[in-house]
């Protein structure tokens, strides 16, 4: 069955396109956002590049980007007013479905772990097993809360709205990687580090990817940026290319720039909106309490990327 | 042009996010710069551009893990996890932060999106941990500022040491493209596999931390019951 896996993963990515196309029409038809017009646009845009991106010329998939990012600057993309259901509603189907409601999302996990455990597509199986167990829970949830159809396509057409153009963030992210890569971008600051790291040593070349990775989050307070940057200049030049196993590498290393985003002001949805949520008096109180943590949790992640990678 | 000159992309991530101006924008911009800085064309930038957002199309397949969770959402699954996290309600502040800690690790095993300060510590972690605190005689001001980090803490902590456990987390999905984009065999799964020892760490540091909160909290009462003084510290 491998060979079924790229037109698989390709029209995984087509419903996808189908999603955004849906949400780009309903932002359309949706008088009460300010900005339906460019909203509408935003999604549409993206919507074509999942949907026809296996055929669609670099070229032109290259301008869609640059209008996408325009619509962004432009703050062309708002949203209208969404039905969240009342309290009481919610309230009251969560009494009648109890804890039935965890089992969507319980199934999601399963399915797709399931699925690309038994990988019957080949490479792409991963990335096939989300898609399929999505669209498996999709249905489990909709036949536990027997939700009429149009609720269902508001509601998916609502949280894509909500998570929004920040949600699309790792994938302009993952894209500047490879223009960084294009770029040399990687080469310049390995040959930098180089002159501070002694070349060939596996555990100065972890310690300077953690710190890389921390300290690069601490200054722009976003980890996937960070993981971007530090990745192709240091992560994968004095640590991978020594021979630690980028399974390892990646994933520890991504949770080590968590450690930065712990006590950083930068990242004010996790440090500073408690503060104002709780209506704390010290501004820097939530990172204070999370340095010591983050600092033990950072030396024990440096200590197993070594122990375990190599 | 000399050869470091490739860095003022990284220099346009640093001041666009300090400056906290539109992150797509800003990416894209540190993109352009990147790519006219390497000596190429305005035109090789929009075929390069084209082709690398489209090659990592599989970063954003979260997007559609979220019909499933509106719809979920939409009938109660927010109110159910607090039907469930109330019932906890007769533990000390560290053991119960503690178990929301684990909890928010779960939900991000299990792929479920919240915005937790606002859903979660804000209406319930937070009014449940200070209730915990104040039935055991913790109420002077520094205390009340302390359980209100450790909430956030709690929060945080859970949230970053669990959400690359889920197979469809965009953090690993980033992790997969940038590795592959690299030339390197990685998978989601393989991704998310190797994440769960570090949440499984997480967990055990933040109980110990939690433990020793609920001795301060402790230690802070007695001084207060011996002092003759009234007020803290």
């Amino acid at each position: 069955m491998s060979d079924l896996g790229p037109g698989l993963l390709e029209a995984t990515f087509v419903l996808i396109g189908v999603l955004l196309a849906v949400t780009g029409i309903r932002a359309f038809l949706d008088h009460s956002n300010p900005r339906r017009v460019t909203t509408a646009a935003f999604w549409l845009l993206l919507s074509i590049t999942f949907a026809f991106g296996a055929v669609l010329p670099d070229r032109l998939a290259g301008i869609i980007v640059l209008a996408v990012g325009a619509l962004s600057l432009a703050r062309g993309v708002k949203t209208g007013t969404f039905d969240e259901g009342t309290p009481e509603d919610r309230g009251a189907h969560a009494r009648r479905l109890g804890n039935w409601l965890f089992a969507p999302a319980l199934s999601l996990a399963a399915i797709a772990v399931l699925i690309s455990t038994w990988a019957p597509f080949g490479d792409q199986s991963g990335s096939i097993a989300i898609g399929i167990a999505s669209v498996l829970a999709l249905v489990i949830a909709w036949v536990l809360t027997r939700a009429p159809a149009p609720v269902v396509v508001a509601q998916s057409d609502r949280m894509i709205q909500q998570v929004g153009p920040i949600g699309m963030l790792p994938q302009f992210l993952a894209m500047l990687g490879v223009v960084f890569t294009n770029g040399g971008v990687g080469e310049v600051v390995a040959n930098g580090i180089a002159k501070i790291v002694p070349e060939g040593n596996q555990l100065a070349g972890v310690i300077a990817y953690c710190v890389g990775m921390a300290l690069f989050t601490i200054i722009v307070g976003n980890t996937f940026a960070a993981f971007t940057v530090i990745t192709t200049g240091i992560g994968i030049p004095f640590v991978i290319a020594l021979g630690g196993n980028p399974v390892i590498v990646g994933a520890i290393a991504m949770t080590t720039g968590f450690c930065g985003t712990l006590v950083t002001p930068m990242a004010a949805n996790f440090n500073a909106l408690p503060v104002g949520l709780l209506e704390m008096k010290n501004t820097y109180g939530v990172i204070k309490a999370q340095a010591p943590l983050a600092a033990v949790l950072f030396v024990i992640q440096v200590v197993l990327m070594y122990v375990w990678a190599f | 042009m000399p050869e470091w000159f490739v860095l003022v992309g990284v220099l346009v991530i640093v001041v666009g996010f300090l400056l906290k101006l539109d992150v797509i924008a800003v990416v894209i911009a540190a993109a352009l710069v990147t790519t006219l800085a390497a000596g190429e064309s305005f035109l090789a930038f929009l075929d390069l551009l084209g082709k690398a957002f489209v090659d990592n199309r599989a970063v954003s397949l979260f997007l559609l893990t979220l019909p499933m969770i509106a719809l979920s959402e939409r009938y109660g699954l927010k109110e159910q996890a607090i039907n469930l996290i109330s019932k906890l309600h007769a533990l000390t502040p560290g053991r119960f932060l503690t178990i929301y800690t684990v909890i928010r690790q779960l939900t991000g095993i299990f792929g479920i999106r919240i915005s937790g300060m606002v859903q979660f510590v804000r209406p319930i972690v937070h009014p449940m941990s200070s209730a915990a605190a104040k039935s055991r005689g913790s109420s002077s001001e520094s205390d009340t500022e302390l359980v209100k980090a450790e909430s956030a803490l709690s929060e945080n902590i859970g949230n970053f040491f669990g959400q690359n456990g889920f197979v469809a987390a965009s953090g690993v999905l980033l992790i997969v493209g940038t590795l592959t984009e690299a030339g390197y065999d990685v998978t989601p799964e393989l991704i998310a596999a190797a994440s769960l020892p570090m949440i499984l760490i997480a967990a055990i540091v933040a109980a110990v931390h939690f433990w020793n909160i609920d001795r301060r909290l402790t230690k802070h009462t007695a001084d207060a019951e011996g002092s003759e003084v009234a007020g803290d510290e």
